[in-house]
């Protein structure tokens, strides 16, 4: 849910990075905070736990600049991964504007990524959202590691909408704007005709 | 979708920052943030150069979602006001009209006690301008009002944006 105000003339929205975890989820937000200009962005927060896992979410805030006049600011948050915080997921959820659903390429992490997805499109729509209706994109993460299956396969698997779906390396940055960048757009896109 | 996008016009700004403002001088507090329930910061009124507001709406907004969190695990519809106790400074975070967070900050120049009255009084004019402020968008949506200003943006328009 998109926040308009006509008073301060600013657009804000809300992407979610899903993923089961250790996906790199928050690699991306730490890369993209690392690579925006100082006036562009807020403070980066992270709720982890001492061990650096997300305990709660991610924060990053990013002004993108003015479409007619109006601000246009995305708040970037990323999940819990681990399976067992899936009350946190849920709340974190609320309001989404637009997904991002980042797997791990590992051969032995697609149970993991089938897992996860399934969780993202249940918690969705228990808030009243359907995956397919959102503003949506898959990231296939880790492509720099050996043991990884093929875009083709892991495509059949995670991807079979047919969604954007994008390669990327979230320590080196590779495909980290791309992605972003993809969701942004639908987002505006669909803000444009779902009025 | 399940929520509609929020939308704040001039007018009902105004009304709402008056309403604010009023609190933070009734109230003797330092700061007052109004926060929509998914972290998205509708308006600040005091010290507000002072803090990082957005990060500071977020995180109230994950408070306020975890603690509905609990409340609906232990059989309650929701925990309509939250304090936090600090040394020096304190918050007191409450929901308005089902919708809104009103966080008001203050110190040892303030009470607990003054501050929840003065709440109070305030939440019921919030809660009256934002039922307002809905019935309003609905109404322009239903009519396909033209001032939104996203309905005419071009492919070029968004392209810009990340060049």
């Amino acid at each position: 849910m998109s926040f308009i105000n006509y008073a301060s003339r600013e657009i804000n929205c809300k992407i979610v990075y899903y993923g089961p975890g250790l996906c790199g989820k928050t690699t991306n937000l730490q890369y993209i905070y690392q690579k925006t200009a100082a006036d562009a962005k807020g403070k980066m927060i992270s709720l982890a736990t001492e061990t650096e896992r997300t305990l709660f979410f991610d924060f990053l805030p990013l002004s993108l600049g003015e479409i007619r006049g109006f601000k246009t600011r995305f708040h970037l948050y990323t999940v819990p991964g681990q399976v067992f915080y899936d009350a946190s997921r849920k709340l974190i959820l609320k309001g989404v504007d637009g997904v991002v659903f980042v797997a791990d390429s590992q051969e032995e992490r697609i149970d993991a990524n089938i897992e996860s997805l399934e969780n993202l499109r249940m918690n969705l729509k228990e808030q009243g959202y359907d995956l397919d209706k959102l503003p949506y994109i898959v990231q296939y993460n880790k492509r720099d590691l050996p043991g990884i299956m093929s875009v083709e396969e892991l495509s059949r698997e995670l991807n079979p909408t047919n969604v954007p779906e994008f390669e990327a390396c979230a320590t080196t940055g590779e495909g980290v704007f791309e992605t972003l960048k993809a969701v942004a757009k639908l987002i505006l896109i669909d803000l444009k005709k779902g009025r | 979708m399940s929520n509609p996008t929020l939308v704040m016009y001039e007018e009902e700004f105004q009304e709402v920052n008056d309403v604010i403002e009023r609190l933070l001088n009734e109230a003797n507090a330092k700061v007052i943030f109004l926060v929509d329930k998914n972290g998205q910061l509708i308006s600040g009124v005091g010290e507000t150069e002072r803090f990082d507001t957005t990060s500071l709406a977020s995180l109230t907004a994950g408070n306020i979602a975890a603690t509905g969190g609990l409340a609906k695990l232990i059989g309650e519809k929701e925990f309509s006001i939250l304090f936090h106790e600090g040394e020096k400074d304190n918050l007191h975070i409450s929901i308005v009209g089902g919708r809104v967070i009103l966080v008001v900050l203050f110190d040892n120049r303030s009470s607990l006690g003054l501050v929840r009255l003065r709440v109070k009084k305030s939440s019921e004019e919030l809660s009256a301008i934002f039922e307002k402020l809905m019935k309003k968008s609905e109404e322009r949506e239903k009519k396909g009002s033209s001032d939104f200003p996203f309905a005419e943006i071009t492919d070029d328009d968004i392209d810009n944006l990340f060049s």
